[in-house]
């Protein structure tokens, strides 16, 4: 059977045991197309925050971090620079001490007395594999990152933990217990996932100066710490836990807060651990709320920081990539652990 | 090891906490009575709900009816429908130039491209991921987490990522040379950022919607690919009959999402073109309102407000159409 190449085919065709077929190809190129497509940026921002910033700048780029290699001649103060030189068709490497239009002259580190005019199309520097940590070092203790990372870690930790606590209270609240006015808050709670933020901005930030947390950490923990995503997820799951747990627990005279912590909780631990994990992606990365809030660099998150430091450094590319990588690691350690939690739970919820 | 003593730790830090915070509450208990424990159970969440949610849902409406600089309501007078009137008036919609508030219409015109380009990309390529990774393919777990990963990084560090790679002196140009074209600032030319932009949102969240069209192909029932096979039906017929057919829902569905998602577009391409450059070639419509609003001291946020409801409708449009859909789907 021949056939001209079919995309519906392609796409559905189920694979044929013991034969390669065109779709399979096609199939492959695709995937590994995508998996460059999502890598290379990544990886080559990776690579760049470790070249030395006079190398970042340097057009064609090398791929790997790489610098000049310097050497200390005698005779000279300073040390210099190693190149590679191709005169009457010998190779050898010698030191350069200065340059002059088209011409540079050379000394032979080991006979550094007599020094040679080279055509500077001849040479091409020795270069050796660097990470300029300084990169990642200057940026903490220069400029103000190790704070920005402190205040990064200090809202995602103590948002996540409040989000965890306040809505699985009430997703207690609303799954186990019958009270009067339980669906209108319930549906009161759910609709709000219709507004988001982008639409009352302006109001929730006259709601945040109102209550005296603008420019402060508070202001974007507290605000964001009731999510109507939590409860429903909390109270989704709660309600697959029998009640006579509960039942039993109170003919033992356990008062309801202890039935709470002792008995939902542990058994409520999978849907929270799922919570978690995108509580802290989400802190992590947040940007519009934070840049709204937050005006005082001393209380800058990490995104807002950055984004700072792009509009004021806009040259210094190795300073940004460094703390680009740096705010990307934790997220990647995340995914490199949890990768089966996270996406089993949004193909489960549909949340992110 | 470490682990387990981590984790013991952290759990008798728990124990002790709550019990001091055991103790009050289980008094309230007694002086409240069983029955009324829920509600002090929902007090911590509906206080902040009401304080930080509806209030400011509650203000927006009204807030859009006033003008001036000032920030607190009592002090902003009344202006009727002046905001929308500013924001309304143009000679001619299609020319944002000829228009009162000619950046806002610059905005809505970037933002209604910029959704249609985004979502037919975005649906395109995660319906042919999703396909594609429904199939019996060696490494499906890690392809699938790959395209998910970029879901989970900050939108900042994308938009820097991107544009380090898109740089005069980045990866894409030396790729260029090699191949003997000129080297381009990208970024700074209308098209070409425009272009980005939208390769950049795909890159971005493509992965979280083969999520979801990869959850609806693989409840698409077995038997019936095995019904088809019997049948000898072409590859064709069966996308044609009962795959596509049968993640209908799931795919208006993943339509709607992106649509909501789309207009609200300004992290990513903020930091990505500087602030919606060049010019106003991406300035998008939140842009407008975070501007407005925050933006070099205007402080126009009547107008922002007014601005932020126009979209907010549209919003809720696309809103109601989703919750119609995912009735329909559960019944």
């Amino acid at each position: 059977m021949s056939h001209g190449f079919n995309p519906i085919g392609f796409l559905t065709r189920t694979r044929r045991p013991g034969r390669i077929e065109i779709t399979d190809i096609l199939s492959w190129l695709w995937l590994i197309a995508g998996t460059l497509a999502v890598l290379v940026p990544v990886v080559w921002a990776g690579l760049s925050s470790f070249k030395p910033a006079a190398e970042i700048t340097r057009f064609p780029p090398t791929l790997l971090p790489r610098t000049a290699v310097e050497t200390s001649v005698q005779g000279y103060e300073k040390p210099l620079s190693l190149w590679t030189v191709t005169i009457d068709g010998k190779t050898r490497e010698m030191a350069m001490v200065r340059r002059i239009g088209l011409k540079a002259q050379m000394v032979d580190p080991q006979s550094p007395e007599a020094p040679v005019s080279v055509d500077v199309r001849a040479m091409s520097p020795v270069q050796k594999l660097t990470a300029a940590t300084e990169n990642y070092t200057d940026p903490l203790t220069r400029f103000d990152f190790l704070t920005f990372l402190k205040n990064s870690v200090f809202v995602t930790f103590v948002a996540t933990l409040l989000t965890l606590i306040v809505n699985a209270m009430a997703a207690f609240a609303l799954s186990k217990y019958r009270f009067r006015g339980k669906n209108a808050i319930f549906v009161l709670i759910i609709s709000t996932l219709m507004i988001p933020l982008t639409v009352v901005m302006v109001p929730a930030y006259l709601v945040v100066v109102g209550v005296g947390l603008v420019d402060s950490l508070w202001g974007i923990i507290i605000p964001t710490v009731a999510s109507p995503t939590a409860v429903f997820l909390l109270r989704q799951y709660m309600l697959t836990i029998p009640d006579e747990l509960i039942e039993a627990a109170r003919v033992d005279a356990a008062s309801e807060f202890r039935i709470f912590w002792r008995i939902i909780l542990p058994l409520t631990a999978p849907a929270l651990a799922v919570l978690a994990i995108f509580s802290v992606l989400w802190r992590w990365n947040d940007f519009l709320w934070p840049l709204i809030v937050l005006s005082s660099r001393e209380n800058f998150t990490l995104q807002v920081g950055l984004n700072a430091f792009q509009g004021e450094f806009s040259v210094q590319w190795h300073y940004i990539l460094a703390m680009t990588f740096l705010s990307l690691l934790p997220v990647t350690a995340v995914f490199l652990f949890l990768q089966k939690y996270i996406t089993t739970g949004i193909a489960g919820t549909g949340m992110k | 090891m470490r682990l387990l003593e981590v984790r013991d730790m952290i759990g008798r830090l728990a124990g002790l906490l709550m019990g001091i915070v055991e103790a009050p509450i289980n008094a309230l208990e007694g002086f409240m009575g069983r029955k009324r424990m829920p509600y002090l159970f929902l007090a911590p969440n509906l206080l902040l709900f009401g304080i930080f949610t509806f209030l400011p849902i509650a203000i927006a409406a009204g807030y859009a009816f006033t003008g001036g600089t000032e920030l607190f309501v009592s002090d902003r007078p009344f202006v009727g429908f002046d905001n929308f009137r500013q924001l309304l008036a143009c000679e001619d919609y299609l020319r944002p130039g000829s228009c009162r508030e000619s950046l806002f219409w610059t905005a809505i015109w970037n933002t209604l491209w910029f959704v249609a380009f985004n979502v037919t990309a975005t649906l395109l390529a995660a319906l042919v991921t999703a396909l594609i990774l429904n199939r019996a393919i060696a490494a499906r777990g890690f392809f699938r987490a790959i395209f998910f990963y970029p879901v989970l990084l900050s939108p900042v560090v994308i938009g820097l990522i991107w544009k380090w790679f898109l740089d005069r002196n980045g990866l894409l140009n030396a790729f260029l040379q090699i191949l003997g074209v000129p080297p381009e600032i990208f970024l700074l030319d209308v098209g070409w950022s425009r272009f980005f932009v939208v390769v950049v949102s795909v890159w971005f969240h493509m992965g979280f919607y083969t999520l979801i069209l990869l959850a609806g192909l693989q409840a698409i029932p077995k038997d019936l690919y095995e019904a088809a096979a019997i049948d000898a039906a072409s590859p064709r017929r069966t996308l044609l009959r009962i795959t596509l057919p049968l993640l209908g829902p799931n795919l208006l569905v993943v339509l709607i999402l992106l649509m909501i998602r789309s207009v609200q577009i300004f992290d990513e391409a903020w930091v990505l073109t500087n602030g919606g450059g060049p010019g106003t070639a991406n300035s998008f419509i939140v842009q407008y309102i975070y501007q407005m609003a925050f933006g070099s001291d205007l402080r126009l946020f009547g107008l922002a407000s007014a601005a932020s409801v126009l979209m907010g409708l549209v919003l809720l449009v696309l809103t109601l159409i989703q919750l119609r859909l995912g009735r329909k789907m559960e019944s």
